[in-house]
Formats: structure tokens, C-alpha cells, sequence
């Protein structure tokens, strides 16, 4: 079976300690995780992570199983690219001095739907929200312009369908 | 049984009484039922065990010689009597000392709780005196873990804990309390967990699977049992024993399903995996359904997954959805606690015999009964052999004992050999295969059947494990029967070095003491056999001992396990000799 690019979403209740137990059970198999974050959920109290891996879909199955299994994860799912609508977000701090002499920057910078948060004398900081490609395309520009950091968020992602978990979550909402 | 959804009810709260953190752990315990538990005191957790001295006419604690210990005995207890075991220790290297024992809990499905004392809160992650990240390290090996800093917090994670252990697949729960926690006060009141929003221990049976499966095994020309464990955790013995003797399918058991069914039954064919008996093994290969019943098809089970049961269709009743073609594929999975799905499946069960099938499993079992069997049992020459020893235990119990093995060549002559009537009766280190279990875990079964015998057998490597344990035995004057069968290697491992290392047999001889001294200096009834005309004789004096017994025989150096199938290999290629 081919590897592909799996994003697995995994609702949780908020714990210490959770992290590293659904970060295990990956080590435990060798398996990268890509990207990760993790943040509050639609729900109150429920905390969800976006793990994006890069593994067959008979790997990912097991892992879902895996992560479902901890006490305090509500519920896990996986899914493709193509189901899901998702995002990463870039941060790249230029040399001011050298940004200033090169118009054409400027320019390709609104052509890349990128947006400047910063403007000091010695550096500006552009920000990009898109796909891995697009967030590299723009590091490849800004490179010879004296890149002097630059960051990048884990992908977070919605599914273009409906969550089986909604219901659950709304239950727990009420009963909080 | 458990409940199923979780119950958010807010009921009146019970009279509280204000008691310290320490002592509101002792009234979790006796709350939960707990009577017995094993540990060793140390500065983190020495105000619980203040409480302890102050409520030991209601629980008892039993000191044993090591952390290790304290866990093995907890399995021994909860393996036998169903309830949940509880092990405690000190911070730092009391708490690192209980981490075989909770791996082994977590592999084998064992109901443990351990609770450890850590430092005060206002220290955690400064590297202080006996400071050490339990949680860390416990969290892949247990079924859940938490780190109480509040006295307050008590009750409610402890009940948690306690319902986590034991409800669907159980496994082990490690809760660490820190001193300030247990010095300060709370009011305290206990209400049982019933279940917690975010777990779901028993998946909800689907009807349709399981006239399916009855569909498959009533057309079934040549169809398999294979069980596990999961029918005794179920408490499904029974209604098991009613779906094979109706549907008249042979069953095989792996070495954790043993005792689920008595040996002697006459539609038991033995063992499966990579020491169990030929048909079975073999049969694998043949059979048209295999119904795989609370079993986790485990590697020494399968041999060669890419050779495992292709043929077959696959049934797998398992209350574990993550099981569920985590190894082998099932056609028909089948979810929920056994005990509910197997009473289902009786109902759509057709009466059957597989006569001619069940010919198949004779002509094997005489085949390995030839070459195997029969010389195992019936050595004339030489030293005594280990299936001698187990074979004469057999006459003395009546297949009443229960048998906990350590790990190694006498652990498989044990599991091949003993003859069980009842079920929780063979304790033994399966998935983890860890040395040194069988005698703490000897002294936790004795105390969670204290009717009943309780024979330990060991390998002069794994005895000298834990072999500190004769302390804990001595003063608690808990009568074990303890044998050692001696071969003065490392057997197992000595076999492979013969088999598959052209004999280098590196570092697998021992040297090995006087273990009869050892024993009675420890005041302990101690015989040493080494001669076949004095093996029955010796076995009676034990097993009719009231007192512990040790029991030392020598048995043949080097003889090896078969049948066997090489790592790899196909269970079909399972070699006799
Ligand atoms: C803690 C631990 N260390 C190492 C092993 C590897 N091992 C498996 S069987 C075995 C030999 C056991 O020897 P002994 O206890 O004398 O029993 P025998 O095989 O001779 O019956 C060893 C070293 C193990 N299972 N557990």
C-alpha cells in the first residue's frame, strides 16, 4: 500500500499529559508526525489536535484505533487531503535595509497574498497563510533578500464534511 | 456490570468527614473492597503508610522484598480472584522499581492499580531528592496515569482509577500522589465512578454480526476455536463451554486462554502457538472458519503472518476495537464483552459433531503423543524431566492447583502439561515473558485464593529473579508451594543457542547456589530431588504440606521444548524434534 498525507484530527478532554501519550503511541511505530497542533475545539472543554502524517492508510487505521483507545480521547478520525480544507501559516523576518532597495518585492509580495505584520527600521515581518507549497514558494523569494528567520505553524484543518463527532460534542456541551 | 454511558448526574453529596489526603487514600481503598495490597514504604509515601498502620485490622499490606515484587503479587491476586490488585511504592527508585510489573499488567490486560508517593508540588521538576517523572514514564505501559497535587482531588481519581482498572479490557492504572497532597486535608466523601464521558469500555454488540457468524460456523465444514484470555475476563467460561459443546467445534487455547476451559474436555485439543501442540497448530492451516474468541493473535501465537490461516475465514469476537485487524484480518469481527456476544451466538447455533474433523486432532495428537508426549512423560533413563515433575503434580492436585509459572522451558512444560478443572487457575507471564514473576506472583495468588493450592514453577534463573521474595513469604507465613525445576542453565535461551547457534552457549550456564540452604534460611521446609524414585514421593510431602514448601528438582540439562515453531516460520511447520 502507497504512503500518502493523513491528517488525523483527535478530539480530547483537556489533560496534561495526553500530548505525549497520543505522541507515544507514533514513536512506539517509528512513524514522523509531520505537523501538529493542538488547540481548543468548537466545544467548551474539548481540545482538538490535527496530526498530519505521512504513512499507508492500513498504518493510519491502526492508529486511530490506538489513539481512541486512551481514556480521555472523545473520539479520532483520519482523513485524506481531499477531504479536508486546510492551512498552514508562515512567518518570515527580513533585513529591512535590503527589503527597501528592491521594489519589485513589494510587488510579489501582494501577488503572493502575503500580508506585512511588522515594520521596524532594521527588520519587517510578512505573514502567509496557504498551502506547504505556496508557504516554501515564498521562502524561495525571500531567501536572497537576507531571510534572517523563519517559522511555520502545523497545519490546521477542517473536513469539508460533516463530523461524526458533532453530535457527541454537543451532548457534552450541555451536560458540562 | 459496567455501565456502559457515562452518567453525569449530580446526586446529593454524602456526609463528608474531614480527613488528611493520606488517610482519605486508605477509605478509597476499603471503599473499593480493597483487603490485601503489596508495597514498600519511603519518604514520599510514608503518611499513607502511617495510615496504614492505623487501619491495618481493615486492609491488609503485605511488605514484600522489592517494588517488583509488590506488582507481580498484585497480578497474582487480581489474575486469580478477578478482583483489581494494588501495588504502592516510594517516589523515584520505589516507583521506577514497579515498572516491569506494570508493562507486564498492560500486555497481559491485568486490573492494577498502583499508587506512588511523590514529592512535595512545590518541588516537582527541580530534580529533588527521590524526585522522578513516573508519569512519564509509566504513561505507554498503562491503561491511564495522573499526578494528584490536591488533596481534594483524592476521591474522585482514585474512584476513577479503580473503575478504569477493571472495566472492559482492564489493564493497569498508575496514580502518584504528592506529600503535600497527602498532608493536607479534605472533606471527605466517596461516590464510585459508574463512567466517564471520554471511554467507552465495552463497544456496543451489533446483532447483525453475530448471526453472521453463527451463519459461518453452522456452514462450516472444518471450523477452529481459538480462545483467550478475554473469556475469563469476560466470566464467560460457561457460556463458552456451551458454544463449543453445541457447534461440537474443537477449541485451542493460547497460553493466557488456559484453565478457560478444562484440559480434560473432550472438545479441547490443546495449545496453540509457538511451543503448543501439533493438530492445533498445524490444523490452522486447514480449518475453513477460525473463531478467534477474546484472543489478540499474538506473534508467538501466529508464526508467520503472510502463512497464518489464509484459507480460513476469519471470526473475531473481542472487546477491544483497536484488536480488530490490528495482525489478522476478520471477516467477521464481532465487538462487545464475550459474555454477551457468546450468549447471542448460542442462540443461533446450530447442533453439530465435526466427527470426521475432529479425527483430524486425534491422528495429530498421536503423532506428537509418539515422537513428543511419550517420552516426555515416560523418560526411563537419565534425569528426571521437567513434564515428570508437572505430570506428578497433576496426580497430587487433581487438576485443583492453581499453577503459576515463571518464564523459560519449565513455563511451557507447565502451560503443555498441567491438567486445570477450573478456570483463573494457570498465572503466567504471557505477552511480556517476564523472569522472575511466579513467585511474588505465587504469594498474590495464594492471598486471592486462599482455599485453594497454589504451586509455583520456576527456573533456577528466573527464581534467582526474585528470589528475595522468600522473605515476604517467610513473614507472612503464606503457604506457597515453590518448585524449582533446575537444569543449572538458562534453558530456554540455551535451547535456541543449540537450535539456531551451533551450540555457542553464551553466558546460559549458571553456577548456581544451595538453594535448599537459601530456603531454610529463610526457615522455609525445604527438599531437594534428583532421583526418579523419590519424585512422587516428594511431590506428596509438598503438596500436602500445610506450611510453604520449597522444592528443588534437578532435571535433565539439556533438554529442549518441542513441538516448536521457529520465529518465521509457519505454525504449520511447526518441527517435532
Ligand atoms: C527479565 C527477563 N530477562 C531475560 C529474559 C530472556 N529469557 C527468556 S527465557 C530465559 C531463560 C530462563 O531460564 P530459567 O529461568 O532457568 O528457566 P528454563 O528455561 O531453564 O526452564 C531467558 C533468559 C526474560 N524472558 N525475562
Amino acid at each position: 500500500m502507497e504512503k500518502k498525507n493523513f491528517t488525523v484530527s483527535v478530539y480530547t478532554e483537556n489533560n496534561i499529559g495526553l500530548l505525549s501519550r497520543i505522541a507515544a503511541i507514533f514513536q512506539r511505530r517509528h512513524i514522523n508526525i509531520e505537523s501538529i497542533t493542538a488547540s481548543r475545539s468548537e466545544v467548551n472543554g474539548v481540545m482538538r489536535f490535527i496530526i498530519v502524517v505521512q504513512v499507508t492508510e492500513e498504518q493510519v487505521k491502526k492508529i486511530v484505533g490506538q489513539i481512541e483507545k486512551q481514556i480521555e480521547v472523545i473520539k479520532a478520525f483520519y482523513h485524506t487531503d481531499k477531504e479536508m480544507i486546510y492551512q498552514e501559516t508562515a512567518l518570515y523576518k527580513i533585513n529591512s535595509a535590503e527589503f527597501v532597495e528592491d521594489l519589485n518585492i513589494q510587488d510579489f509580495i501582494k501577488e503572493s497574498n502575503a500580508r506585512i505584520v511588522t515594520v521596524t527600521p532594521k527588520f519587517f515581518v510578512i505573514e502567509k497563510t496557504g498551502k506547504r507549497h505556496e508557504t516554501d514558494n515564498l521562502y524561495e523569494k525571500l531567501k536572497p533578500y537576507g531571510l534572517m528567520q523563519f517559522v511555520r505553524s502545523g497545519t490546521i484543518a477542517v473536513t469539508k464534511n460533516e463530523m461524526q463527532i458533532s453530535n457527541i460534542l454537543e451532548q457534552f456541551d450541555t451536560t458540562n | 456490570m459496567e455501565v456502559k454511558t457515562a452518567s453525569f448526574e449530580k446526586t446529593a453529596s454524602p456526609k463528608t468527614t474531614t480527613v488528611s489526603g493520606a488517610e482519605a487514600v486508605i477509605k478509597c481503598l476499603l471503599e473499593e473492597g480493597v483487603d490485601t495490597l503489596y508495597g514498600y514504604p519511603g519518604g514520599a509515601i510514608m503518611p499513607v503508610y502511617d495510615e496504614l498502620y492505623k487501619y491495618q485490622k481493615q486492609i491488609h499490606h503485605v511488605l514484600t522484598r522489592h517494588e517488583q515484587a509488590a506488582t507481580h503479587a498484585a497480578q497474582g491476586y487480581a489474575r486469580v480472584s478477578g478482583k483489581v490488585g494494588v501495588a504502592m511504592a516510594t517516589s523515584g527508585p520505589g516507583a521506577t522499581n514497579l515498572v516491569t510489573g506494570i508493562a507486564d499488567a498492560q500486555i497481559d490486560s491485568t486490573p492494577m492499580v498502583c499508587i506512588t508517593g511523590q514529592v512535595g508540588s512545590h518541588l516537582l521538576g527541580s530534580d529533588a531528592f527521590q524526585e522522578t517523572d513516573i508519569i512519564g514514564i509509566s504513561t505507554p505501559i498503562t491503561k491511564w496515569n495522573y499526578q494528584i497535587t490536591r488533596a481534594e482531588e483524592i476521591p474522585e481519581v482514585l474512584a476513577k482509577a479503580f473503575f478504569i482498572a477493571r472495566s472492559g479490557r482492564p489493564g493497569p492504572v498508575l496514580i502518584d500522589i504528592t506529600k503535600d497532597a497527602q498532608f493536607a486535608s479534605l472533606d471527605f466523601s466517596y461516590k464510585k465512578c459508574s463512567g466517564i464521558r471520554s471511554y467507552k469500555p465495552i463497544p456496543k454488540i451489533d446483532p447483525n454480526q453475530i448471526e453472521k457468524a453463527a451463519q459461518a460456523i453452522n456452514n462450516a465444514k472444518r471450523p477452529m476455536i481459538v480462545f483467550g484470555q478475554g473469556v475469563i475476563l469476560g466470566g464467560a467460561e460457561e457460556l463458552f463451554k456451551q458454544v463449543v459443546e453445541k457447534s461440537g467445534v474443537p477449541a485451542a487455547w493460547t497460553i493466557l486462554g488456559l484453565s478457560a476451559l478444562p484440559t480434560d474436555h473432550p472438545l479441547n485439543v490443546g495449545m496453540v502457538g509457538m511451543h503448543g501442540n501439533y493438530g492445533p497448530n498445524v490444523l490452522t492451516n486447514e480449518c475453513d472458519v477460525l473463531i478467534a474468541i477474546g484472543m489478540r493473535f499474538d506473534d508467538r501465537v501466529t508464526g508467520n503472518l503472510e502463512k497464518y490461516a489464509k484459507q480460513a475465514k476469519v471470526i473475531h469476537f473481542e472487546i477491544d476495537p483497536a484488536e480488530i485487524n490490528k495482525n489478522v484480518y476478520a471477516d467477521i469481527p464481532v465487538l462487545g464483552n464475550v459474555n454477551e456476544t457468546l450468549r447471542v451466538l448460542l442462540e443461533h447455533l446450530k447442533p453439530n459433531k465435526h466427527e470426521a474433523w475432529h479425527q483430524r486432532f486425534k491422528e495429530h495428537y498421536k503423532i506428537e503423543f509418539d515422537k513428543v508426549i511419550k517420552n516426555d512423560l515416560n523418560a526411563e533413563r537419565g534425569k528426571i524431566g521437567m513434564a515428570e515433575v508437572i505430570d506428578e503434580i497433576n496426580t497430587c492436585s487433581n487438576g485443583n492447583a492453581v499453577v503459576v509459572s515463571d518464564v523459560g522451558q519449565h513455563q511451557m512444560a507447565t502451560c503443555r502439561y498441567t491438567k486445570f478443572n477450573q478456570t483463573r487457575s494457570n498465572v503466567t507471564s504471557g505477552g511480556l515473558g517476564t523472569m522472575g514473576f511466579a513467585l511474588p506472583a505465587a504469594i498474590g495468588a495464594k492471598m486471592g485464593a486462599p482455599k485453594r493450592d497454589v504451586v509455583a514453577i520456576i527456573g533456577d534463573g528466573g527464581y534467582q529473579m526474585t528470589i528475595q521474595e522468600l522473605g515476604t513469604i517467610f513473614q507472612t507465613k503464606v503457604p506457597v508451594k515453590i518448585v524449582v525445576l533446575n537444569n543449572d542453565f538458562l534453558g530456554m535461551v540455551r535451547q535456541w543457542q543449540q537450535l539456531f547457534f551451533e551450540k555457542r552457549y553464551a553466558s546460559t550456564e549458571m553456577i548456581n547456589p544451595d538453594f535448599i540452604t537459601i530456603a531454610k534460611g529463610y526457615h522455609i521446609k525445604a527438599r531437594q530431588v534428583s532421583e526418579r524414585a523419590n519424585l512422587k514421593d516428594a511431590v506428596k510431602e509438598m503438596m500436602e504440606s500445610d506450611e510453604a514448601y520449597f522444592l528443588e528438582v534437578k532435571v535433565e540439562q539439556e533438554e529442549n521444548v518441542f513441538p516448536m515453531v521457529p520465529t518465521g516460520a509457519s505454525v504449520s511447520d511447526i518441527r517435532l524434534e
